[in-house]
């Protein structure tokens, strides 16, 4: 019994040790954030000697942090709402209407699932670089609604085909129309997949970066990725701040991931057997 | 009769218009103009597009530097897959065991799946030129004494070890799921005919996990041959060009020296590649899987 508990605490040490391995590039740049590029090089696991955020404040100016983080959140919190509720009526459209040609366009969205996003990069630039629908919010927001919604009409399906004819009858008798049925009815009871597609989404919009480096050109439109790319090369003797860039840009996310960590997991794990 | 057939044109526009739009706008036009766009040679700066039938695909498959790269990619990924499932595998069995504290530990190991590609790349960046050079010249490692990112064997490794060191934690969370569902009478039944923990996982946890393997060999793979933004941020293609995976020469050849009939005709070939592996991966492993 006593051997048994003996080994049991080696092997907690040694997965705790192995998990701080894991995160220790995480550990070690937040570490040097707070020294000089000069400490940072002569010793990176030295201890900071005071804790100075001047990396912090340098790189929230030099890479133009504050119009990064709220192009990034317009972006992705506009391109989940919108992916969300269209792709849930297209869902709903293939699942309670039978139709040949919804049949048809089902198929081809769930077939085109497959298709890389390397594919279509080179025509979607030369098409829309010509007709001159690049290089703005809108068209971004465009391309992730077109981009996405093939995984969340697909997921919605699945879930709706399972959800009783019962409770729309019900509600047509009443007198309601298809569009009223399917945002009383209908939406409220898709929450386990609203949560996933918006984990699976938020995610992808907020970490893109070849789209965005792609559509968009003007500086004052760049999504955090965008600026992350730029200060890294415009800026790349002086270290510390860079790193700091680095962990400014991560910190939205993880402290998400502090708080929903269970959904976060769940939602990625779900597009994944998808 | 011609009323309800109004009001199914109306229901078909409103509930499947908006996306429907958007998909053939985004996917379907732009895959259609792509492949038209492999048999021109469209090119961006010169503004020539006259179309040249097959004339990509043979320069492609006949050019040497092309196949290596290709070649890189392919040996890339498949060191990726291979490093990251088993990785995801060993940890995911450990901490399905019901240990304490295992969904911090789980939650952990996941982290990197969070961060994009490129703020990872950067990241590791730090790591190779500065800390294990530290670190190498400290304790004598002769393995870390330079920059791994200049050297161009080691470079190839940095970037596989990166995709696994994220792709691990994503793929374990797949093989977890898998292990749950491992019926217990089955394993105590196994301890009771004498098997011992390694007996039980070849002979009893492998086999009824052919179905998440397949899974995570699928992502696994298609993630790590459309690697783009790790590569960039990490090697950006050097030392030399030595690390340039398929994405990343995509995209050079297009937007940088402007060939796009070449670099579609380059995206198309890398598609039917993984397509062709993936499948015949996933088909391969159906035949392993049983039912428990």
């Amino acid at each position: 019994m006593r051997s048994s508990k003996v080994t049991h605490a080696i092997g907690m040490f040694a997965l705790s040790l192995l998990l701080l391995v894991f995160l220790s590039p995480f550990l070690i740049t937040i570490l040097n954030t707070f020294k000089s590029t000069q400490e940072f090089v002569e010793n990176p696991f030295s201890l900071p000697t005071q804790f100075n955020f001047d990396n912090y404040f340098k790189a929230i100016d030099e890479m133009s942090f504050a119009t990064g983080f709220v192009n990034s959140l317009i972006i992705t919190l506009v391109g989940v709402v919108i992916v969300v509720i269209f792709s849930a009526m297209t869902a709903y459209l293939f699942a309670r209407f039978t139709w040949k040609i919804n049949k048809v366009l089902f198929f081809v969205m769930t077939a085109s699932m497959a298709i890389p996003f390397q594919v279509v990069m080179i025509p979607l630039v030369t098409i829309y670089g010509t007709v001159g629908f690049i290089d703005s919010r809108e068209s971004l927001l465009f391309m992730y609604f077109g981009f996405g919604c093939s995984l969340a009409v697909f997921t919605f399906h699945g879930f709706i085909k399972g959800i009783p004819f019962a409770l729309e009858e019900a509600a047509s008798i009443d007198g309601s129309g298809r569009v009223r049925t399917f945002f009383q009815i209908i939406l409220p009871l898709l929450k386990p997949v609203v949560s996933t597609i918006t984990v699976l989404d938020v995610l992808w919009m907020w970490n893109d970066y070849l789209l965005p480096s792609l559509i968009l050109q003007s500086p004052e439109l760049r999504t955090l990725p965008l600026s992350t790319y730029n200060f890294f090369s415009s800026y790349s003797v002086d270290f510390t701040p860079l790193m700091a860039g680095l962990i400014l840009t991560m910190l939205p996310v993880l402290v998400l991931y502090l708080f929903l960590q269970k959904y976060i997991i769940k939602g990625l794990a779900a597009g994944a057997v998808k | 009769m011609r009323q309800k057939k109004l009001k199914n044109v109306g229901t078909f526009l409103i509930f499947g218009g908006p996306s429907l739009f958007a998909f053939t706008a985004v996917v379907l036009i732009p895959l259609a103009f792509g492949l038209y766009l492999t048999f021109t040679n469209w090119n961006m700066a010169t503004g020539t597009h006259a179309f040249i039938g097959l004339g990509n695909y043979k320069s492609i498959l006949t050019d040497k530097t092309y196949l290596e790269q290709l070649w890189f990619t392919i040996k890339y990924a498949l060191l990726t897959v291979v490093i990251s499932n088993v990785g995801a595998f060993s940890l995911g069995l450990i901490l399905s065991k019901g240990l304490k504290g295992q969904t911090f530990f789980r939650t952990g190991f996941f982290t990197p799946n969070l961060i994009g590609g490129l703020i990872l790349g950067y990241l590791w960046q730090f790591l190779f030129t500065q800390v294990l050079p530290f670190m190498g010249q400290k304790y004598g490692w002769a393995i870390f004494q330079t920059s791994w990112l200049s050297d161009t064997t080691k470079a190839f490794w940095a970037l596989v070890i990166v995709n696994a060191w994220q792709l691990m934690g994503y793929l374990m969370i797949v093989y977890i799921a898998g292990f749950v569902s491992v019926p217990s009478d089955i394993l105590e039944a196994a301890a009771i005919d004498g098997a011992g923990r390694f007996r039980k996982i070849i002979s009893v946890i492998l086999p009824l996990s052919v179905s998440s393997i397949v899974v995570c060999l699928f992502l696994s793979i298609s993630r790590s041959f459309l690697t783009y933004d790790l590569n960039l941020a990490l090697t950006n293609g050097g030392p030399y060009g030595s690390t340039e995976l398929a994405s990343f020469h995509i995209v050079q050849k297009a937007f940088l020296s402007n060939e796009y009939g070449m670099g579609q005709a380059e995206a198309v070939i890398l598609f039917i590649v993984v397509a062709v592996i993936a499948l015949t991966q996933s088909a391969f492993m159906k035949r392993l899987e049983v039912e428990a």
